[in-house]
């Protein structure tokens, strides 16, 4: 369906990342948001407890990320497109109810603007080092969609597709900022709100007696219904069937995860955005998201300068991790080159897929600033020697 | 499964049971199903329209009751049900939320959940079932044990101060507290609804026996023991000051109504500052078409 | 005649023993049979005392018992009273 005008605020804006990703929300139908206070985050909530109280929402702010990130999930069953923002401290708080959501089937957006860390970290200052515990940071099998925005303007068009992607698999998503991107400021485009597709939750169409809450035709993504609507059905984060109840089986709970994990997983070719160039007689191939993928963008356009064969692939969408295509320039290419503000995460992704066909050459960076771009130059020339 | 003997009436709490999951798992002698009869009398008598009606619970024995009843239920995470019934509440301000939860879950795990709601004065009913142990997990101390108990994570005996739960709300801004036990079913019943007719945050303790672990650990018999000590021991002491209503391991138990007063709740709060401050441009309503379309 | 009259649910309860002890005009006790879990259910000694409050159904944790009134009995029927609706 198409954008509700009232949250759109259509036109074009100097703004940040941050304030980006509250206009993504607004515009893609987000109208409660529950947050506590982290910095690089904080201006994603406080522009959208300015904003939401004229579109028709609530905002409020918890006593802490372990309120927050359950708090909205509330407010989605009580019939709201929900999300809250938070930075590493937060998310490491927030990890038990992102597996309540992924176990729920509840759909919602967590946004992460990475900062240095562990622990307190460096408050204002970028990494990228949250992005296995994306993946992982919740106990038991679960799977998630994480996005990397690299611009303001992606802080924008990506925030929608996050709560898109949300609705229509019924996961949780990612949305994995950096500092650097949240709090640079950059021109962003807002269209006028019927040019911008919105996706609706999937309520059912059941009658009360027929519907089963977490039963499935196939496609694996069950109808969702509201609290309020008469359908007097139970949730639980306890393994469960199809009517929701607690069961408490191995038959049920191979049943239940193996779902939530084929739902997201078959699905990999739709949900996994990459953005690719110079692929096609690429030697190397540079591995990037966020605002790394800026930095490494300098640095290709100096490695074709220098006559090396350099592409570049994009992680847009990080989980589910592009295997296949990783896997198929591996039978293809030399090397690939990871640059990630961390000490080496998604390149052990990369090695995986590449199933040592080609090699994997990590470009780390402990946090705190950017790469320089000859720091991943050097990496790529090396790279093509190999 | 089901062997009524006589006939064709229907017990008054069967329509708020999922029937297909019935027998329960509490043990004999618990008084959280007890409980729920009176919640389910309180439910009929105050004429709730019973799809408006949410029931959100966290981990425990009590935090089982959501499973039970046949209404909008959410068994949420350990200490959570209420910031979870805050975002049910405020995305759609028609439900009537319930939490229904234990002890242990409301207090410690929740403990600041449970101030800050109270605090905001979220328009939530909460019951809190207090058997004055974490009775799922196998018996251990509980910020309301009371002191010189004997439980798993103190075999030689608690030392700790317990929380005197009306205390703590009435001090952290609930407008509605009241305490009862298991046996003083109907009183628990008119309780629960009194709270229905308040706005705001209402807090409802309830005394009840756990035989397996507390009640057996410390030598006081079984459920019905338990009953009986609550009808000898209770004093209905309506209004008395929440300072003095703390419980000791065999000492009185203060019943009653202490609290009632009334201040305007969270949403009433948050509308009229924002009438004020916004004007014309205020949306008071949630706006729901941008979900389903 | 008795007011009242007691429906119990013999497969859930669990012999805790609240609706004998709590009744207020002793109409039940636990009786000898059991239940598929080996549970002792209570059963109706003095069906004439029962005044269909309901306390016993109050009390039960388990679901498993409850009283209702008994409908008006037509003179001279001492019969069990047809069916009634609560």
């Amino acid at each position: 369906m198409k954008a509700n005008p009232h949250g759109v605020l259509t036109g074009t804006h100097f703004i940040d990342g941050d304030h980006a990703c509250c206009e993504g929300a607004l515009a893609a139908g987000a109208r409660f948001a529950a947050g506590y206070p982290i910095t690089p985050s904080t201006e994603v909530v406080e522009r959208f407890a300015a904003r939401v109280p004229t579109v028709g929402g609530t905002f409020i702010q918890m006593e802490d990320e372990l309120a927050a990130s359950i708090a909205l999930q509330g407010a989605v069953w009580g019939g709201a497109k929900a999300f809250t923002v938070t930075s590493g401290p937060g998310f490491s708080l927030m990890m038990e109810h992102i597996g309540y959501a992924a176990m729920t089937e509840t759909p919602c957006v967590f946004v992460d603007v990475q900062r240095g860390g562990p622990s307190t970290g460096l408050p204002t200052l970028p990494a990228q080092a949250d992005m296995m515990q994306a993946r992982w940071g919740s106990h038991g099998d679960y799977e998630i969609i994480a996005l990397c925005p690299n611009s303001p303007q992606e802080c924008f068009d990506l925030t929608i597709q996050a709560f898109n992607m949300a609705e229509e698999f019924r996961v949780p998503v990612m949305f994995m900022m950096d500092e650097v991107v949240g709090h640079m400021t950059e021109k962003v485009v807002i269209p006028p709100a019927d040019e911008i597709e919105v996706t609706p939750r999937k309520h059912t169409t059941k009658s009360i007696e027929e519907y089963l809450p977490y039963g499935t035709n196939g496609d694996l993504v069950p109808e969702m219904a509201h609290a309020g609507e008469g359908y007097n059905f139970h949730v639980t984060g306890l393994t469960h069937d199809e009517r929701g109840y607690p069961n408490m089986t191995p038959q049920t709970q191979d049943k239940l995860v193996r779902r939530l994990q084929n739902k997201v997983r078959n699905a990999a070719d739709r949900i996994c955005l990459i953005e690719e160039d110079h692929l096609s007689d690429a030697d190397v191939v540079v591995v990037s998201y966020g605002i790394t993928s800026r930095v490494a963008q300098r640095a290709i356009d100096m490695g074709r300068d220098r006559g090396v064969n350099v592409g570049k692939l994009r992680l847009i969408t990080a989980w589910p991790f592009p295997e296949k295509k990783i896997a198929e320039l591996a039978s293809r290419v030399k090397a690939f080159v990871v640059p990630e503000l961390n000490l080496g995460q998604m390149v052990r992704e990369v090695e995986r897929s590449a199933a040592a066909k080609a090699k994997t050459f990590s470009v780390p960076h402990a946090g705190g600033g950017v790469h320089n771009p000859e720091e991943i130059l050097n990496a790529i020339v090396e790279a093509s020697r190999c | 499964m089901l062997n009524v003997l006589n006939d064709d009436t229907v017990n008054p709490v069967e329509p708020f049971l999922r029937t297909d999951r019935m027998p329960h798992i509490w043990c004999p002698g618990c008084g959280i199903g007890t409980t729920v009869n009176s919640f389910a009398r309180a439910l009929i008598e105050s004429k709730i329209d019973l799809q408006s009606l949410a029931l959100v619970s966290g981990i425990g024995c009590t935090g089982r009751v959501a499973g039970y009843v046949k209404l909008d239920s959410f068994h949420t995470t350990h200490g959570r049900a209420i910031p979870f019934a805050t975002g049910l509440k405020l995305a759609n301000p028609k439900l009537n939320v319930v939490v229904y939860s234990g002890d242990g879950d409301l207090s410690a795990i929740g403990g600041n959940h449970l101030i800050h709601a109270a605090r905001r004065n979220i328009d939530v009913k909460v019951i809190c079932v207090n058997n004055l142990i974490y009775a799922m997990t196998g018996g251990q101390t509980a910020p309301t044990t009371p002191g010189h108990a004997t439980t798993s994570t103190n075999p030689y005996g608690t030392f700790e101060p317990a929380f005197n739960l009306p205390h703590l709300v009435e001090a952290a801004g609930a407008v509605y507290v009241a305490r009862w036990t298991t046996f003083h079913v109907r009183q628990l019943s008119r309780s629960i609804s009194e709270a229905f007719q308040k706005k705001g945050f209402s807090f409802i303790e309830v005394i009840s026996p756990c035989p397996t672990l507390y009640q057996r650990r410390n030598k006081m018999g079984d459920g019905l023991d338990t009953m009986k000590y609550y009808k000898e021991k209770s004093k209905v002491k309506n209004g008395a000051p929440t300072s003095e209503v703390g419980l000791t391991l065999n000492g009185e138990i203060a019943v009653g109504k202490f609290v009632d007063r009334d201040r305007p709740d969270y949403q009433s709060m948050m509308r009229a500052q924002y009438h004020e401050s916004l004007g014309e441009r205020y949306i008071e309503e949630p706006e729901t078409e941008c979900v389903c379309g | 005649m008795a007011k009242g009259r007691i429906s119990i649910v013999v497969e859930r309860c669990k012999a805790c023993g609240f609706c004998v002890e709590f009744c207020p005009t002793h109409v039940l006790a636990l009786s000898s049979a059991f239940n598929s879990k080996g549970y002792h259910p209570p059963h109706v000694v003095h069906p004439e005392k029962c005044s269909g409050c309901d306390l016993c159904g109050m009390y039960c944790p388990d679901f498993a018992i409850y009283g209702t009134k008994a409908p008006e009995v037509k003179k001279g029927n001492d019969e069990k009273p047809a069916g009634g609706k609560q």
